[in-house]
């Protein structure tokens, strides 16, 4: 996995695990990897991958039993709530780029529609 | 949460230098802690200490809440900067001797870290190439279930592939109950396994704290911290 080191690792690796639980790779009730064998996956600190775990289960994504390990908790809704989220913010920095470059509104929307034809 | 590294204000001076001054350190266990700054601002000096090769002129130093020695000798799996095997030794000779000094020394680690390193026990010490001689160094220094891990530039010969081993064998090998000091170079490559990073300049800490902290206050990497802390001192 490749890390942006400008922002902390902890954030890097919730916001993996948030994509996976939105995009239902990682349903309700499915077990995350443990810290250590993720710390291994990604070459990471097992305490940062902690920490990850930690700010996930604060945040209601996660929880663990002790143990048996840390599950994907089960809500449908919050599932969906976090899928719109991420939309919202991928749309966000996308937009922000783009007018940056001098891109219109109209011209933003013809983009996206030619980029998911191109995408299939 | 124990202690393992307690220095408070140490000090070395050589008959012309002073190589460290009034630098105060905690390391905490489960902590792994990158020392960072350019030649000659004191890494190797402190990490001596630590590993009770050197003694301080001043100041005081606790490792697991002793007075550096042969007792803690036995605590601390130091990595010097240079060769420290004798050439006509074969990596499993290596070993042995290991195993002969060092009671925490295990046999079924070390045969698992030579395979992670792609190293086998019937090469010999002087055939190796440098990153090879590294690699097995590293394996022996692991090899030991140690309360500190004290080392010096682990990644100065290895090629990128090596260096991957070597940070793949790391993250393996930590363990909640240990903590490692680690100086380096390559901070690009090695900063996301950092708790928390010291920055020496001539002698005294300039910077220190979590990495996380640091690229959240600073937003930018460690590897940014790093040039902004000394290409600042330079233009001083």
């Amino acid at each position: 996995m490749e890390f942006d080191d400008r922002t902390p690792i902890y954030v890097q690796i919730m916001d993996l695990i948030k994509q996976r639980i939105a995009a239902g790779e990682l349903k309700a009730g499915a077990q995350l990897p443990s810290v250590r064998d993720l710390a291994q996956q990604v070459v990471v600190n097992p305490n940062t991958v902690q920490k990850a775990y930690l700010e996930l289960e604060r945040e209601g994504y996660v929880a663990t039993q002790r143990g048996t390990g840390t599950f994907v908790c089960g809500d449908a809704g919050s599932v969906g709530e976090l899928r719109r989220r991420l939309a919202r913010e991928t749309v966000r920095t996308c937009v922000i780029q783009l007018r940056s470059l001098g891109y219109t509104a109209d011209e933003m929307a013809s983009m996206l529609t030619a980029a998911t034809r191109e995408e299939e | 949460m124990s202690m393992i590294v307690q220095a408070n204000d140490l000090t070395k001076r050589y008959i012309t230098t002073t190589a460290l001054s009034d630098v105060t350190l905690e390391v905490p266990e489960g902590r792994i802690v990158g020392l960072l700054g350019p030649n000659g601002s004191g890494k190797t000096t402190l990490m001596k200490i630590l590993a009770a090769l050197l003694s301080p002129t001043s100041g005081t130093v606790f490792i697991d809440g002793l007075i550096p020695g042969v007792a803690t000798r036995a605590l601390v799996s130091f990595l010097p900067d240079v060769n420290h095997l004798d050439r006509w030794m074969t990596i499993g000779e290596a070993g042995d001797f290991y195993a002969d000094f060092y009671r925490d020394f295990d046999r079924t680690r070390f045969q698992e870290l030579l395979s992670i390193m792609e190293l086998s026990a019937r090469q010999k010490i002087g055939s190796l190439s440098r990153g090879m001689a590294e690699k097995a160094r590293l394996s022996l220094v692991f090899g030991r279930r140690a309360r500190l891990y004290v080392l010096d530039e682990p990644f100065g010969g290895l090629d990128p592939l090596a260096r991957s081993q070597v940070l793949e064998a790391l993250v393996a090998n930590f363990r909640a109950d240990c903590s490692m000091i680690l100086s380096t170079q390559m901070v690009a490559d090695v900063e996301r396994f950092f708790d928390d990073v010291v920055f020496l300049d001539r002698g005294c800490v300039v910077l220190a704290g979590a990495a996380e902290d640091l690229r959240t206050q600073r937003g930018t990497s460690i590897e940014g911290v790093y040039k902004e802390v000394y290409g600042h001192v330079e233009a001083r």
